[in-house]
């Protein structure tokens, strides 16, 4: 018991400090070293919770392989540093404020819900819950159609992604010459 | 540890990436602060599944993990357009369909 106490600070320190991370620090390159440090800490959240799958698919594609797509692009673009600007609007001052509102309003929304069960470590789990097994199970059974609609998604934003990034050669002539 | 704990935690990330998204002028940095508010909302998720001993919270979670890699190929497919066409990678200065 102590020990997932321990661990739950822990893993939650880091998350939030990661999360802060991402947000604060100037260099992009910076924020994505950030985040993957953020959804490591998250994997071992998730593993306290008995989502062993779930922790195992965030490490390796979302750290792995999202976050590979990230560093390429920001080592494209140029990771500048985002200059300071004196001026800064109205919306660098009210944006962290509504933050601070929000989540002052999630807390008391949580901490005075009458959900029976949020003050207990949850019910009793059957075993083998959250296991690529199970999971597969309820993937290709319970929850077939989301499966099908996420796959067709996925594919969608392929071609998206490479149509959108594809050189045209006629159209940045003319941007470049207009 | 109780459920509570974690809903908490998820709150505070989730308003640590809204905060972001409405203070970063990096269009990277704004995808990557979307990142975490969807991240936080996962927490949520995965512990009320905990909480219920139901799998289809985890479900859920690893359906919102899929539409954060299509959110992020497009997203970064359109900030590589806007840097070939060499106009400024900043979202204020990106204005031109405000109203």
């Amino acid at each position: 018991m102590w020990f997932q106490q321990v661990m739950f600070f822990l893993a939650g320190a880091g998350a939030l400090g990661g999360a802060i991370g991402v947000v604060t620090l100037r260099n992009p390159f910076y924020s994505v070293l950030s985040l993957v440090a953020h959804l490591i800490f998250l994997a071992v959240l998730f593993l306290l919770l008995q989502a062993e799958f779930l922790a195992a698919a965030q490490v390796v594609v979302y750290a792995g392989a999202v976050m590979v797509l990230y560093v390429f692009v920001v080592a494209y673009v140029g990771g500048s540093d985002e200059p300071l600007r004196p001026e800064g609007g109205a919306l660098r001052v009210l944006g962290p404020l509504f933050a601070f509102v929000l989540v002052v309003e999630l807390c008391i929304a949580l901490l005075g819900s009458s959900l029976g069960l949020i003050d207990s470590p949850g019910t009793d789990v059957p075993a083998g819950f959250g296991t690529p097994a199970e999971i597969g199970s309820l993937l290709l059974r319970r929850f077939l159609v989301p499966f099908e609609a996420a796959s067709y998604l996925l594919l969608v934003a392929a071609v998206g992604a490479v149509v959108l990034a594809r050189r045209r050669r006629g159209l940045e002539e003319q941007e470049v010459g207009a | 540890m109780d459920v509570s704990w974690f809903l908490v935690l998820s709150a505070f990330i989730f308003c640590v990436g809204t905060a972001g998204v409405l203070s970063r002028r990096n269009p990277l940095v704004v995808l990557l602060c979307l990142e975490l508010m969807l991240n936080g909302s996962n927490l949520a998720l995965v512990a009320f599944s905990r909480m219920h001993g139901d799998g289809g919270g985890q479900i859920f979670a690893l359906i919102v993990m899929v539409i954060a890699a299509c959110e992020v190929t497009v997203g970064l497919g359109i900030i590589v357009a806007i840097f070939r066409r060499r106009l400024p990678v900043d979202v204020d200065e990106l204005s031109t369909l405000r109203g």
